[in-house]
């Protein structure tokens, strides 16, 4: 049997929420003071995500780089990963928000995409 | 001289949205004055995502926040120039102002919305000694570095401060590749969020140490490392407790001040608590027809409340503009108007606005605070005069997070001769 402590992110309260496991099985959870708590620290014990957000370079733009993220969470072990894949993407301008900079990050199968419009530089 | 109805001084998520608003309120002459080469302002190097939870129901990023607002602007042809420093306001709302092109130049307003944003607390403010070597940043220089200029300022980093942007550039360092050995806060607690805590700190295994602080800074060319040590409870350093971190880097996140300069030398009244100007219910200053809205008001935390408060701004000039045309008196009588005052008291440091003119109120007033302190299972009390009217459990409250009440004009108007309403944090 495994326990691991963590902090709750829904509010300021911050709870400190012990989970007991079995495998990948949840025995118990201890610490949260409500619902919101249990429901995370049940998701980020057993499939914990996050946006990745960067940037990349822009060639011939009015901004040296872009600002780019993961289209939804991608596995938490997982970033590294995908910043790596992003080391030597360049693009060239004019680059749009949401358009597919790298398809299938990492293997996640989810689209990196721009969160700015990089204009031609005239 | 060029004349306008409007004219919003930042082109960050207050002044768009403050112009925006402006114009959905009737004005059609509105000119917003930004003096970086986008609009956006802050936002645009704030690549991280959780921004516009409130206002668009998604998680967005900050350049993609500012676009959505930016895109509003556009629509309505909102005229702005960029690359363009406003260098002073008179008290009668002539505006000095330079750009490349236009060289030095002035224009006319019928009203002001200050929206200027706020600055980093530097160095300087804090006393630490030791040498002044290359290699400190306040933790906002090096996100604009790494995020737009595309510039790593260190490898191996110390962070004073656990504000949000320092957790943030934690997160962001270490991505890059940079080494982020610790992050010590003076404070028994930190001023970030919850989420920047866990998602910024604990997902990379960065040590957060409160109660502890920078006590000396090695190196004389360039930063070789600083010395933190635990503070008491009256934030002095306790001898003894002191950690060697050697590092070529060190971020300052201690504090965000508005940016106000150029409000004061125009006579706007300030407040020190908030470092930003004293305003009414229409955020309003004292110097009739200029407004403020947004961090130069008062630090937010979330952007959705920046956009709130200075739509809130927008709709009140507008309203001002179209009352000096429709009757030239009405400017005048509300010198004569009385008004209520809102008292910070135990436990709440300001709130904002801090009077209210009935009269001037819409339907509900939204009034934005702080408290001084982490309290737990407390009540947020609100009375008017001596009499409490209600009173709102929290399981906790905490400086880092901005708080708000509403007032209903209806409610104001049952408590005739009504002078004070205070706010005070209140035990179980």
């Amino acid at each position: 049997m495994e326990s691991k402590t963590l902090t709750c992110i829904c509010c300021p309260m911050g709870c400190q929420i012990t989970v007991e496991t079995n495998g990948s099985e949840i025995i118990n959870l201890t610490g949260n003071t409500c619902k919101r708590g249990d429901t995370y620290a049940r998701r980020e014990i057993t499939s914990p995500s996050r946006t990745v957000t960067s940037t990349v370079r822009v060639t011939g733009g009015t901004l040296p780089a872009v600002s780019v993220k993961t289209r939804s969470d991608i596995p938490k072990d997982k970033i590294f990963e995908c910043i790596r894949c992003l080391k030597d993407v360049s693009v060239k301008a004019p680059v749009h928000i949401g358009e597919v900079i790298l398809s299938n990050a990492a293997g996640t199968g989810v689209d990196i995409i721009a969160t700015k419009n990089v204009e031609a530089q005239k | 001289m060029e004349k306008y109805s409007i004219v919003i001084i930042g082109g960050g998520p207050a002044g768009l949205a403050a112009a925006v608003s402006a114009r959905d309120s009737g004005i059609e002459s509105i000119l917003i004055l930004e003096r970086d080469k986008e609009l956006g302002g802050i936002l645009n190097q704030c690549i991280h995502n959780g921004f516009g939870l409130h206002t668009f129901n998604e998680e967005l990023t900050g350049p993609e926040y500012a676009a959505k607002f930016i895109e509003q602007a556009a629509e309505r042809k909102i005229e702005y120039r960029l690359n363009t420093m406003v260098i002073d306001i008179s008290p009668d709302k002539v505006i000095t102002a330079m750009n490349r092109t236009d060289g030095l130049f002035e224009v006319k307003a019928d009203a002001v919305i200050l929206a200027m944003g706020c600055r980093e607390r530097p160095r300087g403010a804090l006393n630490i000694p030791g040498y002044r070597p290359a290699g400190i940043y306040s933790a906002g220089t090096a996100q604009r570095l790494v995020n737009m200029e595309g510039y790593l300022p260190g490898r191996e980093v110390v962070i004073l401060g656990s504000g949000d942007i320092g957790l943030i550039m934690a997160r962001r360092m270490t991505l890059e590749g940079a080494k982020v050995k610790v992050v010590a806060e003076l404070m028994p607690y930190s001023g970030g969020l919850k989420r920047n805590i866990v998602q910024c700190l604990d997902d990379f295994g960065i040590p957060l140490k409160l109660s502890h602080t920078v006590v000396d800074i090695k190196g004389k060319e360039r930063v070789e490392g600083v010395t933190i040590a635990r503070v008491d409870s009256r934030n002095r350093p306790i001898p003894g407790t002191e950690e060697f971190y050697s590092c070529d880097t060190l971020l300052l996140s201690v504090g965000l001040i508005p940016e106000n300069e150029l409000s004061g030398n125009m006579g706007v009244e300030m407040s020190p608590i908030t470092s930003g100007p004293i305003v009414n219910e229409s955020l309003e200053t004292n110097i009739k027809g200029v407004f403020a809205c947004g961090n130069v008001l008062h630090v937010h935390d979330l952007v959705d409340y920046v956009s709130e408060e200075a739509a809130s701004a927008g709709r009140h000039a507008a309203c001002y503009v179209k009352s000096l045309t429709q009757n030239a008196a009405t400017a005048e009588t509300d010198n004569e108007d009385s008004f209520i005052r809102l008292c910070p008291e135990n436990g709440i440091r300001y709130t904002v606005p801090s009077t209210i003119r009935i009269r001037h109120m819409d339907e509900s007033l939204t009034v934005r605070f702080r408290v001084s302190n982490v309290y737990r299972n407390c009540y947020v009390s609100v009375y008017f005069d001596d009499e409490r009217i209600s009173r709102r459990k929290k399981q906790i409250v905490a400086p880092g997070e901005m708080e708000e009440i509403h007032l209903t004009r209806e409610q104001l108007l049952n408590h005739p001769g009504l002078q004070t309403v205070t706010l005070k944090i209140e035990e179980a």
